[in-house]
């Protein structure tokens, strides 16, 4: 009871009044610009050579309103999104018109999250296991010529090396797709052909978020075990003949662990803006490639759908992680 | 000087500092460019590099090496007006939230940390999006500005939620000192390291976003930055073509800037950071 009161109560306000100012500011920043979104799309219907006939235009205008959600004032407006959202409407997608925007989503998420999920598992997994053994013997060599190849790789800017994958890889040497999810006209099915057309189409994408996310991973995890093994409770172990497997085990890597799992929470609520600019250098049908599209189009109500799926995935994430806590950290209690 | 002097005997140091002062004097060159950069079709179109034109022409009709430079410049000027004008917004809400503290503080680190949740790349394309016609260096800097300040800013306030505990704070403010002036010249000199190697920090991250968007084409594509550089000639498919020195230059340019700024601000922060500065320097 005391923890529902003293702890559980605020977290959960401060969990909405996050989701509502996130999306407070998609709501505005639209409304900011002195640019009229149903001016400028008459103005590109215009630009593509459609003529209407006086009436029509006008028809259309009050149509665009409607639907962009902007009849009335703005806490009329403001009180209608919310309506919308709660219901789970995030409206239509303007240039796939009629199709609702849920529906795109939907059908872009699977990929995504294919993708995602199993590169943020294996980054996680490859960069805390090298991290905590090159960390753990800072003073070998091999541990010193990893720290330096991951200083010279984590700056590298995320665009520039997958599109040199993708050049050596699929453009030089052909030993992978250039573009796409899966071979054209394959369908979806659980057969072994299937399953090995959309690994081999996934692996450069996979091989970048993996280098690049992991050298993170990597560095964060090899900086916690080397000030964890300077704690003063680790050398006492050693010096009571604790065996190493255990001080490493018990000790250490449980201790060096926990920012990491936040980490890893973090990184699994970025999944649902999808990766940008991954999908879009290998052709990748996720919700980035749909993100993409919808840029280019001046899909508003696209990008203002994934935005606030994003910022309710990514708050979530943080929310699980906290409740979670105790049961991973026993100094936590919440009572 | 003697900080130098140590900084020095790190050799990223030493390696970044060179690296960012030719960035610098790139940088500096373009004040005494021949061509306008916003012009096209002022030479002749996709010629290799030669002694005439350094680093080749591209397909718009536009030296490289004097595009280049201008770009270098451009992007310069949008991450340190983003770092500098962040850095202002950091320090003052820290120092708020970290001396006043009570529900002003809590509004404030709220605002932040929503900050840090939200999909920032996400809003940046919607702002982008709205704003591209009227964009310019000074918008986008302050654009980025108005979001980057929020990790920082909680640096700042632990750093002064602990100064304020210290016996020197006492005996300031029984002698009378004004909170303005207490906060302004007792604190500051303690935060400068710290937004010394998060200024750093922000303009590299400044220059990468500004990139993502320019690859995006949300930018202003006549305002040549390096990330403009780049989508034009990944627009003219100059590497399908084989124009290896348009598409070169904004890349290895880039890849410079961003691993000199890294290894600048680790080395500092090592620096700054007394554990890993005994190991270094051997005092």
């Amino acid at each position: 009871m005391n923890f529902l009161k003293r702890y559980l109560l605020p977290r959960m306000i401060s969990y909405f009044l996050v989701i509502w100012l996130g999306i407070t500011v998609v709501f505005f920043i639209p409304r900011l610009t002195p640019n009229d979104p149903v001016i400028r799309m008459i103005d590109q219907m215009r630009a593509r050579g459609s003529t209407l006939e006086p009436g029509a235009m006008d028809d259309i205008m009050a149509d665009l309103t409607r639907m962009y959600g902007l009849e009335g004032s703005w806490i009329e407006q403001y009180g209608d999104m919310w309506g919308r959202l709660i219901r789970g409407d995030f409206g239509v997608s303007f240039f796939q018109f009629p199709t609702p925007v849920s529906q795109l989503i939907g059908n872009a998420l699977p990929w995504t999250l294919g993708l995602l999920l199993s590169t943020t598992a294996i980054t996680w997994i490859f960069g805390n296991i090298l991290g905590g053994i090159a960390g753990y013997y800072t003073r070998k060599r091999w541990s010193r010529v990893l720290d330096t190849v991951a200083m010279v790789i984590r700056p590298l800017p995320y665009y520039i090396f997958a599109f040199t994958l993708l050049l050596l890889f699929a453009y030089l040497v052909r030993w992978f797709p250039i573009t796409g999810g899966a071979s054209l006209g394959a369908l979806p099915s659980f057969t072994w052909e299937y399953i090995m057309d959309v690994l081999w189409h996934s692996f450069l994408p996979a091989l970048s978020l993996i280098v690049l996310g992991g050298v993170v991973v990597f560095q964060t995890m090899k900086l916690l075990v080397q000030n964890v093994n300077a704690e003063s409770f680790v050398q006492y172990a050693k010096l009571g003949g604790v065996t190493e497997d255990r001080i490493v085990g018990k000790y250490i890597i449980r201790n060096a662990m926990l920012p990491q799992i936040t980490g890893l929470a973090l990184s699994f609520g970025q999944i649902f803006s999808g990766a940008l600019i991954t999908e879009i250098v290998f052709g990748y049908p996720g919700l980035g490639m749909l993100l993409y599209r919808a840029i280019l189009n001046g899909d508003y109500n696209l990008i203002m759908g994934i935005t606030i799926l994003s910022i309710v995935g990514i708050t979530t994430a943080i929310l699980v992680v906290d409740l979670t806590y105790p049961l991973l950290d026993p100094r936590i209690r919440y009572v | 000087m003697k900080l130098l002097r140590d900084l020095f005997k790190d050799f990223r140091f030493t390696l970044s500092f060179i690296v960012l002062m030719i960035i610098m004097i790139l940088a500096l060159l373009s004040f005494f460019s021949p061509y306008d950069p916003t012009l096209w079709y002022v030479v002749p179109r996709d010629l290799r590099p030669s002694a005439e034109h350094l680093l080749g022409t591209d397909s718009n009709g536009q030296d490289i090496f004097w595009q280049a430079t201008f770009a270098v410049r451009n992007s310069l000027v949008v991450s340190l007006i983003s770092g500098l004008v962040s850095r202002a917004i950091a320090v003052l809400i820290g120092m708020i939230a970290g001396y006043k503290g009570g529900s002003i503080d809590r509004v404030l680190m709220f605002v932040g940390d929503s900050l840090l949740v939200i999909p920032l790349v996400l809003i940046f394309v919607m702002l982008a999006m709205m704003v591209r016609q009227s964009m310019t260096l000074v918008t986008l800097g302050l654009m980025l500005a108005a979001f980057g300040w929020a990790w920082d800013a909680r640096l700042i306030r632990s750093m002064v939620l602990s100064l304020r505990e210290r016996e020197f704070t006492k005996t300031a403010a029984l002698s009378g000192t004004g909170t303005v002036k207490l906060v302004l010249k007792e604190y500051m000199p303690f935060t400068m390291p710290l937004v010394f190697s998060t200024l750093i920090n922000n303009m590299s991250w400044a220059i990468g976003i500004e990139m993502f968007l320019a690859i995006l084409g949300l930018v202003n594509l006549n305002i040549p930055t390096l990330g403009t550089m780049l989508n034009w000639a990944l627009h003219y498919q100059s590497i399908l073509l084989g124009r290896w020195w348009w598409i070169l230059t904004p890349v290895l340019l880039s890849l410079l800037v961003f691993i000199a700024l890294y290894w600048l601000s680790v080395s500092v922060s090592e620096y700054l950071d007394p554990r890993t500065r005994i190991q270094r320097v051997g005092a």
